[in-house]
């Protein structure tokens, strides 16, 4: 069986999972393979499914039908809480609580999962994203800038070192230099630490930036799962060959 | 150094259970007798005779006077909360029983005192001897230039007067358009004119015909002739003491003595009793004491306050410095009021407006629900409630928990529910339990949208409180009521003021309170 044979280097992996909303269909068996250290951006017009089925990955949203492993176990077999406290996540807006100053927003999951020396996990997270504990960990959220708010975001995200990470468009509400900024931190970060990383996006060129495959959605269906050059030479479908050209990537 | 106000809340009930000047030497009887009255100045002075009457032999007395309305009083006399109060036989047949007009004041009696026996076991003692029902009345220089004595005579000349009558009796049946079937009456102009008004209106010739009540204090005052009702027409409104079932039942005697006044005041004596009070602000005990000793029934010199300085001899701000120990108390009283069931409401639409954020299908139903509570007219919700928790503090405080529940059921739902998503959203995708949700980020986000509840649903029911007066509650209301009753401005702002000081004060320091729980320095 393919499945099994994979199953060493999957991360996270898809099996024909489906999800309605009402009559809406949000994902209409979908199946996706991601290895450990990748990085796979979904891509796709609003409504295609990308965030809903990034959020079956740490149980936000329960699948109608289909299988989720993570690093091989049944995601429905896991305690919810406990796999999204080891999964990063960053929200588009960042989500930080704005009652909350930045070191704390960012020991949040150490002290979740009542790690000792979590102002040193956090410290440590700040620097990592670039924001000087010093100068940042007492100010408010609202004293940051949009990006210094998406990095304090990442490093939150990262602070207790999780083995995945789950990006909802986090850097699309951001102006062009700034999402440049983050973006470049992003990939040296994920080098660094070896994540693997599953990004919503519906920006192309992000996806060809950062993601070693990239998956097109639409209708709540895998239009193509390439690698960016393979996309770039072969797009599967007319629709994908639109969407290179609206981009122009291709 | 006399305290009219004191004096007064001594009429108004408010220092119940004290014995009032001149009280009783001697104690037999077995139990007190509560005498009440309505809110306004002939019904505290009837009250106040009888309770007079009765402490004068013997017989230990309550006084809740100023209860709300008809509605309330007769509520909390039928289930036993009151003794005594003075009732109007009009009133009886028309507002309680809710039948039509009848014409001939005995057969009214008759009839009341019948239905009123075998429906709530009332009894309605034999009439004073005085009405007071609608009048028509003009100048007494007028009456002698057109010759006018009766209602009839007016039809006659009726096309070349002005009339000033209140809106009320514009509108209903038995007022100007019955006024007009039965009499042919048809003024030159009509005017709508308010009670406090009109008066001076007719006084000062701008109107030549007004309506009033036939033993109005300012009958007297302005000199005025009431114009005889000569067909009739208007519904006769006898005053009779009202006796409530348990009185007749235990203590016979004691409503025997009430019945020594019986047919012994005439419209005229009440006049002149009324202009006392209402227009010359004496205090009620020594008017009830003179009215007693002159129908001969106190004997001896009771001792009642001697007058002392009026109230009106006095400025705004040097009367409020010498009632200050009254207020401080009457105040304490109301804060008393506000602070428990404020307490009370918090303890219940806190958890509730939390609960309902966790299922929120029935949550908009459930606070609909508790926001009709906000709709129903405070009146009715204390007469609503007189057969179950009777009258006095307790039902004063039920009634300020129930208005006090819905802004803060609201904003507790609402600012917990809506609060901050994106913050909700990444709490809850990076493994934050439901509670640890509701406790780290929904609640302190909410706090500021609670507290702005909690500080509306506080000033509120400050401003509330004043109405539990007419249950007998006290607090601020009392000389409110009282002042109203007895168109005594001072006295009214005397619980005026401080209440509106007390919402300031109470919404300034829940404003303190919210900038400590605003999440976020």
């Amino acid at each position: 069986m393919a499945l099994s044979q994979n199953h060493e280097a999957s991360a996270l992996r898809v099996d024909g999972v489906t999800k309605r909303y009402g009559p809406r269909v949000a994902l209409a068996g979908v199946s996706l393979d991601v290895a450990v250290g990748e990085c796979v951006a979904l891509i796709g017009e609003s409504g295609a499914g990308k965030s809903t089925l990034l959020r079956c990955f740490n149980r936000l949203i329960e699948p109608d039908s289909g299988r989720i492993l993570i690093g091989g176990e049944d995601a429905s077999r896991l305690d919810p809480i406990q796999l999204r406290r080891r999964t990063g996540y960053v929200p588009q807006d960042g989500g930080l609580l704005p009652h909350w100053r930045i070191l704390r927003n960012v020991e949040l999951v150490p002290w979740l999962c009542q790690l000792k020396g979590r102002t040193q996990l956090a410290e440590d997270a700040l620097s990592l994203v670039g924001l000087e504990p010093e100068l940042f960990g007492a100010r408010w959220p609202r004293e940051l800038s949009g990006g210094q708010r998406q990095r304090a975001a990442v490093a939150r995200a990262l602070a207790v070192k999780p083995h995945v990470v789950l990006l909802d468009e986090p850097f699309g509400a951001l102006d062009a230099i700034t999402r440049a900024d983050l973006q470049a931190s992003f990939v040296a970060i994920r080098r660094e630490l070896e994540l693997t990383a599953v990004l919503v996006t519906h920006d192309l060129n992000e996806a060809f930036l950062l993601a070693d495959r990239i998956v097109v959605m639409r209708e709540g269906q895998v239009e193509q799962a390439a690698s960016p050059a393979q996309l770039r030479e072969n797009p599967a479908t007319e629709y994908v060959r639109h969407l290179l050209q609206r981009a122009r990537v291709a | 150094m006399i305290r009219p106000l004191v004096q007064m809340l001594f009429a108004v009930g408010l220092l119940q259970g004290s014995s009032p000047p001149g009280g009783p030497q001697v104690d037999r009887s077995p139990r007190r007798v509560v005498v009440a009255s309505k809110p306004f100045g002939e019904s505290y002075l009837l009250a106040e005779m009888f309770a007079q009457l009765l402490e004068s032999r013997g017989y230990r007395v309550d006084r809740r006077l100023g209860l709300g309305a008809t509605e309330i009083a007769f509520q909390a006399l039928r289930t036993n909360r009151i003794d005594v109060y003075p009732e109007y036989t009009g009133t009886g047949l028309l507002a309680i029983l809710g039948r039509r007009p009848i014409s001939d004041p005995a057969q009214v009696y008759r009839e009341v005192s019948r239905e009123f026996r075998s429906r709530y076991g009332a009894r309605w003692l034999p009439p004073l001897g005085f009405q007071n029902t609608y009048a028509i009345a003009v100048r007494s220089e007028l009456a002698q230039r057109l010759h006018l004595a009766t209602l009839s005579d007016l039809a006659a000349v009726s096309g070349k007067l002005r009339a000033g009558l209140t809106p009320d009796f514009i509108g209903r049946p038995d007022g100007l358009p019955g006024l007009e079937r039965v009499y042919g009456v048809h003024f030159r102009s009509v005017r709508a004119l308010l009670p406090a008004i009109k008066y001076q209106a007719l006084a000062a010739g701008e109107v030549d015909v007004i309506d009033g009540y036939s033993t109005d204090g300012f009958i007297a005052r302005y000199d005025l002739v009431v114009l005889k009702d000569d067909r009739r027409f208007f519904p006769p409104y006898e005053a009779a003491a009202l006796i409530s079932p348990r009185f007749s039942q235990e203590l016979p005697a004691g409503v025997a003595v009430l019945t020594e006044i019986s047919g012994l005041l005439t419209e005229e004596d009440m006049r002149r009793f009324n202009r006392r009070i209402e227009v010359d602000n004496e205090p009620i005990p020594s008017v009830a004491a003179d009215a007693l000793r002159s129908l001969g029934v106190l004997q001896g010199a009771a001792k009642v306050p001697a007058p002392g300085a009026r109230p009106q001899d006095r400025g705004v701000l040097p009367y409020l410095w010498d009632e200050r120990a009254t207020i401080a108390g009457l105040t304490l009283r109301h804060l008393l009021l506000v602070g428990v069931s404020l307490t009370a409401a918090l303890a219940l639409a806190l958890p509730l407006g939390l609960i309902l954020e966790r299922s929120r299908k029935v949550a908009e139903s459930v606070i609909r629900t508790v926001s009709l509570l906000q709709t129903l007219p405070s009146i009715a919700l204390l007469a609503f409630m007189i057969p179950l928790l009777g009258i006095g503090v307790v039902p004063a405080l039920v009634a300020l928990f129930l208005y006090s529940l819905y802004p803060i059921l609201r904003n507790t739902y609402t600012g917990v529910r809506d609060a901050a998503p994106d913050a909700v959203g990444a709490a809850r995708a990076l493994g934050m339990t439901p509670r640890q949700i509701l406790r780290y980020v929904r609640l302190p986000l909410a706090a500021p949208i609670i507290m702005a509840g909690i500080r509306t649903a506080a000033v509120i029911n400050v401003g509330t409180a004043t109405l539990a007066a007419f249950i007998g509650a006290g607090g601020l209301g009392d000389p409110i009521a009282a002042g109203l009753a007895l168109s005594d401005t001072k006295m009214i702002l005397s619980g005026a003021l401080p209440a509106a000081g007390l919402a300031l004060l109470v919404d300034g320091v829940l404003g303190m309170c919210e900038r400590l729980v605003a999440p976020g320095g």
